[in-house]
């Protein structure tokens, strides 16, 4: 394997407890390495410890067994939380709770701001990176006017003025309508194409998972199973087992299969799909 | 309803007023409040009313927006320019009619105390509308700077100020929300007395709270996750710069200031 940007060695983690209850594991024992410039979806129910996960992944969480490496840099050093935080960048849901600034590109330069970056360096990070997401023309604008796919692409933009390694989205797609779900999608592919960027996403919409070169599946606090996405959906029923809904397209052909159809599950596209479909009508 | 309210509004546009450094905009304000308060002769006012209608002029800001501001405080203005008028004790009576007096002493301190008032309210209202938030909390950083020194937490102070400031339209919307999603079950703001319409906002307030609350946290997070530590270190996208125009306007309100001083 490649270097790898983020590694857990034994990883486990509980939240406090209330007085005289045990403490339950979130986490419980996780070993992953995601790799240098991969796309790494990672999936599972709510409760399953994915949230709990990524937050692991730049010392907001501090491991309670076990470790977290972020670029070789031990997240609990606390000397080193700035180097970590600006090498792994992290948006979240609430596309509202995120933004610091009322006008958008002091949203923008408010990460590169905390680093002491020099004030012309910081103009250009801040029109790169909205240029980036393709929100160049709203620099001036007022954060809280924009749309939902609109507000998530400037905060991705706050996280890749600070020059990050790896961004990782933390169900960044859950409060979105589909359009904007698409164009967020869209802007983190590019940034993962074109720039290298190892994208880590969370999240429980499988669709999602398509176009990853890993999916990682989270159940009760450890990785369920863990492989390319073609190797994931094929396994429809112990998806269905933890609580996931397979992709339409998987899930269509799964039932075709069922009624003695001879089509394989592994048409995860709509186009790869619907020729699987002729395919077996033709015969 | 909720729409309505405005707070320190801005009003954008491209004058020198609005180019101005907001450091100077904030020196100049308390210029002026320092020469209202040295004033006391009708001419003084005069020079001062005049002040203010040329930098409204220079600014183009409506003069009806600046009316609008001295609404809410009118009560407070006639409540003054009356207690003036017939309070105070003085030999000359203007006019007597029962056991109301007007002295002379009480007209002209009324007329001043009003004008003060009102020339005080707009001219802080000219720098809000010619200034934007985030640029006046900027300033005000810069300006109180040296505060640091004796431990006053000036760079948080600014940062609660501006979170406040862009948290605003995001919960007046949420209670916009909020009161839709009451009334959709039958609550009722409109009607009854002031106690019944108080006790009807404690179910639109305790969400409120809640999820500001929520909010807070959660702005936290991705505040830390984008390496916010503190004021230490920190640099600036914008950085404030004093112009030639900053110089001459800070230079003309203190010849005015020392002007009216001097005039007393």
């Amino acid at each position: 394997m490649k270097d790898a940007i983020i590694e857990t060695k034994d990883l486990s983690f509980s939240y406090p407890a209330d007085e005289g209850e045990e403490p339950a594991l979130v986490l419980k024992g996780v070993d992953l390495a995601v790799e240098k410039g991969s796309f790494v979806v990672v999936l599972g129910h709510n409760g399953s410890g994915k949230s709990t996960l990524a937050k692991t992944f730049n010392g907001i969480l501090l491991p309670g067994g076990g470790r977290v490496y972020v670029a070789g840099m031990d997240t609990s050093d606390e000397d080193l939380l700035l180097a970590i935080r600006s090498t792994v960048g992290m948006v979240f849901q609430n596309p509202d709770n995120q933004i610091v600034a009322n006008v958008v590109e002091e949203d923008v330069a408010f990460g590169p701001e905390n680093l002491g970056v020099p004030s012309p360096e910081i103009r250009k990070r801040v029109d790169g990176a909205l240029a980036a997401v393709g929100m160049g023309e709203f620099a001036r604008h007022a954060p809280h006017l924009l749309s939902g796919g609109q507000k998530q692409r400037i905060a991705i933009a706050g996280v890749l003025a600070m020059e990050p390694e790896c961004i990782v989205l933390d169900e960044a797609t859950a409060m979105l309508d589909p359009v904007g779900r698409r164009e967020v999608l869209s802007a983190v592919h590019k940034l993962n194409r074109e720039k290298g960027i190892t994208v880590v996403l969370i999240t429980h919409h499988m669709n999602e998972a398509e176009d990853a070169d890993r999916v990682v599946v989270m159940d009760d606090g450890r990785i369920a199973m863990d492989g390319t996405p073609r190797e994931i959906f094929t396994q429809v029923d112990q998806l269905r087992s933890m609580g996931l809904t397979v992709p339409d397209t998987v899930d269509l052909l799964d039932r075709l299969r069922k009624d003695g159809f001879d089509v394989p599950l592994t048409a995860l596209t709509v186009e790869e799909c619907a020729d699987a479909v002729y395919g077996a009508m033709a015969k | 309803m909720l729409k309505d309210i405005t707070l320190g509004q801005y009003f954008p546009g491209d004058t020198v007023a609005h180019r101005l450094d907001p450091r100077t905009k904030i020196l100049l304000v308390v210029l002026y409040i320092v020469a209202l308060f040295c004033a006391d002769s009708l001419l003084a006012y005069g020079i001062l009313a005049l002040v203010l209608a040329v930098c409204v002029r220079v600014s183009r800001v409506g003069l009806k927006a600046l009316v609008r501001g001295l609404k809410p405080v009118v009560f407070i203005i006639v409540f003054t320019g009356i207690l003036n008028l017939f309070f105070t004790p003085g030999d000359q009576a203007l006019v007597e009619w029962g056991f109301l007096r007007i002295t002379t002493v009480g007209a002209r301190n009324a007329l001043f105390m009003v004008l003060r008032i009102m020339l005080l309210i707009m001219g802080t209202f000219l720098m809000t509308y010619t200034t934007s938030p985030i640029s006046l909390t900027d300033g005000l950083e810069r300006l109180l700077n040296w505060m640091k020194r004796l431990h006053v937490p000036v760079h948080e102070l600014a940062m609660i100020m501006s979170i406040a400031l862009r948290f605003i339209p995001t919960l007046i919307e949420e209670t916009d929300k909020i009161m839709s999603a009451q009334k959709a079950r039958g609550a009722d703001f409109e009607s009854g007395s002031i106690i019944q319409k108080a006790k009807a906002l404690i179910p639109i307030l305790v969400p409120l709270f809640v999820s500001a609350i929520r909010r807070a946290e959660e702005l936290a997070t991705a505040m830390e996750c984008r390496c916010y530590h503190g004021g230490e270190g920190r640099t600036k996208l914008h950085v404030l710069q004093y112009a030639g125009r900053d110089y001459a306007a800070l230079a003309m309100g203190a010849v005015i200031t020392v002007g009216i001083i001097a005039l007393r």
